[in-house]
């Protein structure tokens, strides 16, 4: 199934003709030019509520659902206050019109003064797996062309089991020179000294909510008459685990097939290296010979052309693999602390029987 | 026609983006109407969307950006395409003429739709929110009118709604209306002492029936042991075997994420650090 990559549809827009009266697309704001650390995030309760419906009502099923993050940077902060949905990609030829779709939507948006810059994006995944090449390029792209820009990952099997799981994510400036260099062999990371670690980075958020959304929230509390769950305290969680090691073992017999290739384009480069200097040797001694012999000494053969140097295996997918285990890892740390803590728990409850 | 019954469930994420309008509302405007979305069941409707329409009201005239609506609604289908025009909602507490007509051109795009109302002036000190379905009245043959007919509305939530919505609750008690998202065993902790919480009134309850100050209600004991019942008596030996088989497999994964983490990082490290090629590394990582 074609993957929906909404960065294309973001560069389309810049093809339209100048000139021509734009009025549903982001004005140009100054770009701000501010360190990373100092632009914190604040998110409005609506974003929340709608990508969680959006995962609930189109996305059973692994499939991804992704969308748009509208909002505006105020200051230092950045706030993000309303989204929309981008739809699934059923037909090939749906992409022409998830150009027209975003840009009706965000014309439409700006009738009824909602903002209508472009910040980011969202996305849903599955257990943690989110790293990819797919998000890598996108986010390059949405950075690229909005400095502020972040992807939100929203994880709804997390959040079912009692914790709404909501990180913002974005590219550290090392890795956007890479990318924009696009020189992935492992002298470039090399020079760039990119970890796995550097790669992305959190971003905190912070749910930030007007005076009427607060009078609405106490309302509903009043009104609402769902009994409290908690699934939080659930003690069954094998089923999770097991699901979150098997895709780290899937991970990692990965990134054990990088490695392999990785080894035997060393070793390759090594015997080359070999075969090089014997030529060279050999060359000498003939040299040496045909001198003593009184003979002219053959011509000077241009090694490089002789032994071409295997080709440097991109580094990036090890890179990004290396990330995802750590990701998956972070997550399976996370969940065993709270469930040692249940489980302690637990005990403490039948010990007082 | 018929007459649905009078129950309408509407989930949150409508009423959030409802305040969400009316705060932006245009210089002027008084109200803000916009379009609901959502699905018909047998008794019931479901409202789980709504986006706003732009609108023009005075005294004498009220004009309404139907194209612009007839457009968000085909966007919005292209999503989730099993919802439909429900009905429509206006910000305020009072029904007024102007109603009438939007509703009637409501009519045309959806069979027998409802009106929500959202009074977001706060004008009884609570947001009221109230929704009607329109009835024929008056007398047949001679003037006919329109009667806005109220009906029972319900708030529900998916699961995970939910959870979200616990989250965006404790956003009212900070001062600042904020609230950064804490992760780990905090969470849990959290929980735990809500559980506390609950367990203390119902202590305190206890304490009161005891004591003859409050009368015992029968229900409530029920409930009562129900809940003490609920701890499973299991022999201490057999539950602690289960206690520490439980606690060695999460300290194993513990270990083993660790120890991947590590590889990782070390292979990283020796990727990157590699000047010498000819220097061959082979690791290999067995899970069980």
């Amino acid at each position: 199934m074609p993957h929906l990559e909404p960065w294309q549809n973001f560069s389309c827009l810049g093809a339209l003709r100048p000139g021509v009266p734009n009025p549903g697309l982001r004005d140009p704001h100054p770009v701000l030019s501010l360190s990373w650390s100092e632009l914190s995030f604040c998110l409005r309760s609506q974003v929340v509520l709608k990508i969680i419906k959006h995962y609930q009502e189109e996305g059973q099923g692994s499939e991804v659902v992704q969308g748009v993050l509208l909002g505006l940077v105020v200051d230092d902060r950045l706030e993000i206050t309303n989204c929309f949905p981008f739809p699934q990609h059923t037909e090939d030829d749906a992409d022409f019109d998830e150009v027209q779709y975003q840009m009706e939507m965000m014309r439409s948006l700006r009738h009824v003064n909602i903002d209508h810059l472009h910040v980011g994006w969202y996305q849903s995944t599955y257990y943690g797996s989110f790293v990819s090449r797919a998000l890598l390029d996108s986010q390059f792209s949405y950075q690229h062309a909005i400095e502020e820009s972040v992807v939100l990952i929203y994880d709804p099997i997390k959040t079912a089991q009692g914790s709404l799981s909501l990180k913002a994510y974005r590219l550290t400036p090392k890795l956007m020179e890479i990318c924009k260099e696009k020189d992935f062999t492992p002298e470039g990371l090399k020079k760039a000294s990119i970890g796995f670690e550097n790669m992305f980075e959190e971003v905190p958020i912070v749910i930030k909510n007007s005076h009427l959304i607060s009078v609405l929230m106490w309302e509903l509390e009043d009104k609402s008459t769902a009994a409290d769950k908690h699934e939080l305290l659930n003690l069954s969680s094998s089923n999770h685990l097991e699901k979150s090691l098997q895709l780290l073992m899937d991970r990692v017999d990965d990134l054990n097939q990088e490695i392999v290739k990785y080894n035997t384009y060393s070793r390759n480069l090594s015997k080359q290296q070999q075969q090089k200097h014997q030529y060279i040797q050999r060359r000498q001694q003939e040299n040496a010979q045909r001198q003593s012999r009184g003979e002219p000494p053959l011509p000077e053969e241009d090694i490089t052309k002789l032994f071409k140097p295997p080709q440097a295996p991109p580094r990036m997918d090890s890179l990004l693999i290396a990330g995802q285990i750590n990701n998956y890892c972070q997550n399976v740390k996370e969940f065993t602390s709270q469930n040692l803590g249940k489980l302690f728990m637990a005990e403490a409850l039948q010990g007082h029987n | 026609m018929s007459v649905f019954g009078p129950v309408v469930k509407i989930h949150p994420v409508v009423l959030a983006s409802i305040s969400d309008s009316y705060e932006r509302r245009n210089e002027g405007a008084s109200r803000v109407i916009g379009t609901l979305l959502g699905t018909i069941d047998k008794h019931s409707i479901e409202v789980t969307n709504c986006f706003s329409v732009p609108h023009n009201e005075s005294e004498d005239e009220v004009a309404v950006d139907m194209e612009f609506a007839k457009n968000m609604y085909e966007l919005h289908k292209r999503v989730s395409p099993t919802e439909v025009i429900i009905g429509w909602y206006a910000t305020g507490f009072d029904i007024t003429e102007h109603s009438v007509l939007i509703h009637e051109y409501y009519s045309r795009e959806a069979t027998n739709p409802i009106h929500l109302t959202v009074d977001t002036a706060l004008q009884s000190g609570k947001m009221n929110i109230r929704a009607y379905v329109s009835a024929q009245m008056g007398v047949p043959g001679k003037t006919v009118g329109v009667m806005f007919t109220p009906l029972t509305v319900k708030y529900i939530h998916y699961d995970t709604e939910r959870i979200g919505m616990d989250l965006l609750q404790r956003t009212r008690l900070a001062t600042t209306r904020t609230k950064g998202l804490t992760s780990d065993l905090s969470q849990v902790g959290g929980a735990a002492a809500r559980i506390q919480d609950m367990l203390t009134t119902v202590l305190a309850y206890i304490e009161d029936v005891l004591s003859g100050k409050v009368t015992a209600d029968n229900s409530v004991g029920r409930f009562l042991m129900d809940l003490v019942n609920k701890v499973p008596t299991i022999s201490a030996e057999d539950f602690e075997n289960m206690l520490n088989s439980n606690i060695n497999d999460l300290l194993m994964v513990t270990y083993l994420s660790n120890l991947t983490q590590a590889q990782i990082a070390l292979n990283e490290k020796l990727v990157l650090e590699i000047k010498m090629l000819p220097v061959i590394y082979l690791f290999s990582l067995a899970l069980p």
